[in-house]
């Protein structure tokens, strides 16, 4: 990936996060701490990684993305309407009564979104009934699944992880967003989880552990998933993330898991956003001259 | 019925899956939670073993994984007890199924207090409450095994979300399979009587046309309707049943919370208000030991049936034995 390339997938994942803002103050609740996190991982599926197109959300040779972790509707939403699946305009009706945009994401309402999910552990099974599917059909798609660090205390997200490697699902990829943080507090004193790269590959993974945060880092680890195809291994990528990443006073802070910011927060938010916007269109220009 | 053959409704729709797929029903997928010897599907699983996916135990990803497979155009049967099927992974189907109103068909065997020996842990007599209140479940209950294939064949043929409420214990085949129709939606009147109308489900049927026998006997004639569709309700064959017999008695293998018979009174008692009595597990958990004797335990047995027609048409006439 050239530098260029680099700017412009930080660009387009800080339009990403303007969308996690707008969508979030529009709604008046939801989710924006981990929506944050996710936004360059999104970007970077929908962007370079996954074969989509916008024009043909349904079409059968689609790779499919489910996002297990559904109460990050907002930055799935946002990543989709950036990708022009639907108008970014239509982004502040998040939740509202009369909008498609659900809390949690609807598969018959909203266009690209593969799998209606919410109910925390129940997307990444989904996601091994693709991958299996796909397999069985002799297709070559691709499944992708991003589940929280906290989603991952539900059991049945273990069951699914066995059955992945059971049914050698090698053109499955599971990423797991590693905020370090869930709503009661940081995951280690909620509910240990850790050593989860031990644990992932002692279940049978291809497992990578990567900053969540870093494009570079993420091509590492895509190129890694493809070349793991054939291997019989299903993949799992620990994503070390940050959690509220590109607006200071969410970074970090657990109590913004699931409240949204206020007319006064959102003006900081997107102020601050429309400043890393510019500074990287800024470096753009100048490495085009 | 002595001479009646009989055969559990889960074997017939082992079989049945086999019929399907051989007829050409290349998209029909069977999953299991490693119960495929009990739930039949081993039947599926011994001819077509590249389609059959065991899953091990854990019903909860089961019902996600067919959901997904769903998506890609499969037509997946989920097979377990119905203990785990609908009590054990409801919000899975309930979310992830229902929702989304995938083409899912869920195949819970071992429903009922016919389980028997196993006891209270694995007699599942809350399935029905479970999956008749949520939205877009098509929920069926066939009474022996030719209303069973015909049953699962239409399951296969309807697009959408089906429970399919199937059982251990071998009963009496009484449907002719030559001329026996099956329509989802549609209950049948076995006899025709104007004294009190008994609708069952499930194995009841078979126990109620006992019933409706031991009746004439005594001089009442018992209309007997079977209701293999409990959703959605055939609210025709009730509505005139309430109004040609005046009384009716419901009969489930299920707590009467719920069940068919909440169901049943439910419609009456806001299109025709009419005496119901509802025969079924009253509101108990179960308990070990041979199916016919649990049965009777806890008078789901022709015999109950028949002194609850007599208690309902005669009510001043005390109890005979």
């Amino acid at each position: 990936m050239t530098k260029m390339e680099t700017l412009q997938l930080k660009l387009t994942a800080t339009r990403v996060r303007m969308g996690v803002i707008e969508a979030t103050h529009g709604a008046g609740c939801g989710h924006p701490g981990g929506s944050l996190s996710c936004a360059d991982v999104l970007t970077y599926l929908y962007f370079r990684e996954m074969r989509i197109d916008p024009e043909m959300p349904q079409a059968e040779n689609r790779d499919r993305f489910v996002l297990s972790k559904g109460h990050c509707a907002p930055a799935l939403y946002a990543t989709l309407a950036e990708r022009g699946f639907f108008p970014v305009s239509d982004l502040p009706t998040l939740r509202h009564s009369n909008s498609y945009l659900q809390g949690h994401p609807n598969m018959n309402t909203v266009p690209g979104v593969d799998m209606s999910t919410g109910s925390l552990g129940q997307g990444v099974s989904t996601a091994c009934g693709m991958a299996l599917a796909a397999k069985q059909l002799g297709s070559d798609i691709n499944v992708y699944t991003l589940l929280g660090d906290g989603e991952i205390d539900e059991g049945e997200c273990w069951e699914a992880f066995m059955f992945a490697n059971h049914y050698k699902l090698d053109n499955l990829c599971i990423m797991i967003d590693v905020n370090g943080l869930q709503i009661d507090g940081p995951t280690n004193k909620v509910m240990t989880t850790e050593p989860l790269d031990r644990k992932m590959d002692a279940f049978g993974f291809n497992t990578i552990v990567c900053n969540g945060n870093s494009f570079v880092e993420l091509e590492q680890a895509f190129k890694m998933f493809d070349l793991s195809h054939g291997s019989g291994k299903p993949t799992c990528f620990l994503l070390r993330t940050t959690k509220g990443l590109g607006v200071s006073y969410m970074q970090d802070a657990v109590d913004w898991h699931g409240k949204a910011p206020n007319d006064e927060e959102y003006e900081q938010a997107m102020q601050e956003l429309r400043e890393a916007h510019e500074s990287l269109e800024k470096e753009i220009e100048l490495n085009n001259g | 019925m002595a001479e009646m053959k009989m055969i559990a409704t889960r074997v017939s729709y082992g079989e049945t899956l086999v019929e399907l797929a051989r007829q050409g029903a290349d998209d029909l997928v069977v999953l299991d939670a490693d119960l495929a010897a009990a739930t039949k599907t081993e039947i599926f699983r011994n001819e077509y073993p590249n389609r059959h996916f065991d899953c091990g135990i854990a019903e909860q990803n089961m019902m996600c994984v067919a959901a997904g497979m769903s998506t890609m155009g499969y037509v997946p049967f989920v097979s377990s007890f119905a203990m785990f099927a609908a009590g054990r992974a409801f919000e899975q189907v309930r979310n992830t199924i229902a929702y989304p109103h995938l083409n899912v068909k869920i195949a819970a065997t071992h429903a009922g207090l016919s389980v028997g020996e196993d006891g209270a842990s694995h007699q599942c007599c809350e399935d029905i409450a479970l999956m008749r209140s949520i939205p877009g479940m098509v929920v069926l209950s066939p009474a022996d095994a030719v209303e069973a294939r015909a049953a699962v064949i239409a399951a296969y043929n309807y697009n959408g979300p089906v429970y399919l409420r199937l059982s251990r214990l071998a009963s009496p085949v009484f449907h002719d399979p030559e001329t026996y129709r099956f329509q989802i939606g549609k209950g049948e009147k076995l006899t025709d009587g104007y004294d009190v109308a008994v609708v069952a489900t499930g194995l009841m049927v078979s126990e109620a046309l006992r019933a409706a026998v031991i009746a004439k006997r005594q001089g009442i004639n018992v209309r007997v309707i079977n209701l293999p569709t409990i959703k959605p309700l055939d609210e025709e064959i009730i509505l005139t049943a309430a109004r040609e017999c005046r009384r009716i008695i419901t009969v489930e293998e299920h707590n009467i919370i719920g069940g068919l018979g909440e169901a049943v009174c439910s419609l009456l008692s806001e299109k025709l208000p009419c005496p119901v009595r509802r025969i079924g597990v009253q509101d108990q958990f179960g308990h070990s030991g041979p199916a016919a004797e649990v049965l009777r335990d806890y008078g789901l047995s022709a015999e109950a049936i028949a002194n609850a027609i007599r208690e309902v048409v005669r009510p001043e006439q005390p109890e005979q034995n």
